[in-house]
């Protein structure tokens, strides 16, 4: 029977995993046996770490944080854009360069009605 | 190819995306207080340029442009002279319902002409990923104008149901369009059909135009894909209504034949049962549903549903027959719709006074010309002689029984009969006189914008209903733009379900 080229490699991975594995299942087997678990009020407590949390973590807050993430984003996404542009600018034709432009000037429009609407300000 | 002539080939769409940025950049310097119906006055003639750049593109030679992503050719320059028509009543319905001191009255003109924009784009691009960013850029749109009265609370309901419902579709379009991609190696809509014929991956495109299909089906509200339609067009703001019922409808329509007849025509033999289905489906729940309705724009969505329905027959047609009667019907149902939007809008206003069918009782008293103008589009809703919707529903069905779809047909007309009892409820409403100890109907005067809206809509719907001709020698040239194949198929080995070639042959 021919040796599948994969088989090699079946092999290794078993074994990689297998060796990851085992000292970790001891490990458990080794706390199961010598340190159950005995949980209580003082061994959950915080300990050296920080402040008892108050309240929940499931809060409101202002929607004025999104408007500022979303014009971030599109900013961001323009960079994304304009990178591989400059990466290949030499030889790029004067149409992509006129396309790249409209695309900026779309997005400064963007910019001037956000700001004009006065989303850039703190309310 | 010279570069003015590239520009050419997108005008309409370059309009359209000047006036949208006008209007945003004239919006915010404009003072707090002062009316914004300037702007909507810009936007309407902002269309009104893009309809005349449209119908100037008849006379561009057919051929593509921007490495061939955008096709100028009879079939996309007919739906481009359509949506910018749609678009034009539509502002002018708009500036007639709002007060002057509507909340950002600038942003809905402007993303009324941005969503033009992709609406222009999904009927000329051959490129279906150009295809899906017009399909994004009027979804997103019109998810926003839905929820226009933020105030209220059906109006956000119905925008948060549209977007999460419409992007879930338009995310299988997408994977449609990967797995299409998969299996022919090509998003280009012409070339699908050459590399079909060499694919070895058949089962792939199958799934991939069914995805397709879904994507499509969900924007032009055919069942089962309508659940979002009526609470959508009960929330939305009535002359939103008559925008995103037509529109973007149109739009999605045109990408729908050009997918299916240019870019998988060896696969007609499923996908025509598929849209066989919608269309008796679409029919049947439409009708049924609006039967039920005691809300008129409820009523409007279901009978929607219906006329997606009606436009799907003369898909399965499979003819240039078929093609131009959709495209003629799509003609027709967007001005009766447009129309009949029009007065709900003025009558009901855009904070929706009038929701009730019977609110509207004694609505020719009050005012004969609106109450005239609604029976005329119920008429025509309807389908009687010398409206728009009976010539579209007389090429429907004559082109379905040309081709041997009987049952459909048989279908499609009982259907119609069905469709005569809900309309004509509207229709005694209006004309029934008030009891004396009902609160007095308070309509609003017709205004300038109003009466022309009204004028262009009726005249359109009688054009259309008296001397057709022109028109569908329009829709007809339109439909010769993609290669004309026999109803005689060999169906592609392998891939046939036993249950569609069942359907098959039952519907030839």
């Amino acid at each position: 029977m021919p040796e599948h080229p994969w088989r090699t490699v079946i092999a290794l991975l078993i074994g990689a995993v297998a060796f990851g594995i085992t000292p970790l299942a001891l490990a458990h087997l080794w706390a199961l046996y010598f340190s159950p678990k005995k949980p209580g009020p003082e061994k959950n407590a915080i300990y050296e770490c920080g402040l008892e949390s108050k309240g929940d973590a499931w809060i409101q807050f202002d929607p004025a944080y999104y408007l500022y993430a979303i014009i971030f984003l599109i900013f961001d996404v323009e960079a994304i854009f304009l990178l591989p542009f400059a990466v290949a600018f030499t030889g790029l034709s004067m149409g992509a360069a006129i396309a790249m432009l409209v695309f900026l000037l779309l997005l400064v429009e963007g910019l001037i009605w956000a700001w004009q609407k006065g989303l850039l300000t703190w309310a | 190819m010279n570069g003015s002539m590239t520009v050419l080939r997108i005008l309409p769409e370059i309009i359209f995306t000047l006036t949208g940025v006008a209007i945003m950049l004239i919006d915010p310097v404009m003072p707090k207080q002062a009316s914004r119906k300037p702007l909507g006055w810009l936007a309407a003639f902002g269309a009104l340029a893009a309809l005349i750049a449209s119908l100037y593109q008849y006379s561009l030679p057919v051929g593509t442009a921007y490495f061939g992503v955008v096709q100028t050719d009879a079939f996309s320059v007919f739906f481009h002279v359509l949506i910018s028509g749609i678009i034009l009543v539509s502002a002018l319905v708009v500036l007639d319902a709002v007060h002057p001191d509507t909340e950002s009255l600038g942003e809905l003109f402007a993303l009324m002409s941005f969503g033009a924009v992709g609406m222009l784009l999904m009927t000329s691009g051959v490129e279906l990923l150009l295809v899906f960013i017009g399909l994004e850029i009027s979804s997103i749109s019109t998810y926003i104008l839905a929820g226009f009265r933020r105030k209220t609370a059906k109006s956000p309901e119905s925008a948060l149901k549209y977007f999460l419902l419409g992007s879930f579709a338009t995310a299988f379009f997408l994977y449609g369009i990967a797995l299409t991609y998969g299996a022919t190696g090509t998003t280009r809509i012409t070339d699908i059909a050459a590399g079909l014929a060499t694919s070895h991956a058949l089962p792939i495109a199958v799934v991939g135009l069914a995805f397709i299909v879904i994507g499509l089906a969900f924007k032009v509200s055919a069942a089962p894909f309508h659940l979002w339609t009526p609470d959508v067009y009960e929330g939305a703001p009535s002359p939103i209504v008559g925008l995103m019922s037509t529109a973007p409808k149109a739009a999605a329509f045109a990408v729908l034949l050009r997918i299916a007849y240019e870019a998988f025509p060896q696969l007609q033999n499923h996908w025509m049962p598929l849209l066989w289905i919608l269309a008796a489906v679409s029919m049947t729940i439409g009708n049924l549903g609006a039967l039920r309705q005691k809300n008129v724009k409820r009523m409007l969505a279901y009978s929607s549903i219906a006329h997606a329905g009606y436009l799907l027959v003369a898909f399965t047609v499979l003819s240039t027959d078929g093609v131009a009667a959709a495209s003629f019907y799509a003609v027709a149902y967007a001005v009766m719709n447009v129309g009949i939007f029009a007065v709900i809008s003025h009558a009901g206003g855009y904070e929706d006074r009038l929701t009730l069918i019977e609110d509207y009782k004694g609505l020719a008293y009050r005012s004969p010309l609106l109450g005239g103008v609604m029976a005329f589009f119920l008429l025509s809703l309807i389908g009687i002689p010398f409206t728009g919707g009976f010539f579209g529903k007389f090429y429907v069905f004559a082109a379905a029984i040309h081709s041997g779809m009987i049952w459909l047909a048989i279908i499609g007309l009982l259907n119609s009969g069905i469709a005569v009892f809900y309309y004509l409820r509207v229709l005694t409403a209006t004309y029934t006189k008030p009891m004396d100890s009902s609160p007095v109907l308070n309509v609003p005067r017709v205004s300038a914008p109003l009466c022309l809206a009204m004028a262009l809509t009726v005249a359109v719907t009688l054009v259309l209903g008296i001397i057709p001709g022109r028109v569908l020698s329009m829709a007809r040239h339109a439909a010769e733009t993609f290669p004309v194949f026999s109803t005689q198929q060999t169906p592609v080995p392998g891939t046939a379900s036993a249950v569609m070639a069942a359907i098959n042959t039952k519907a030839r």
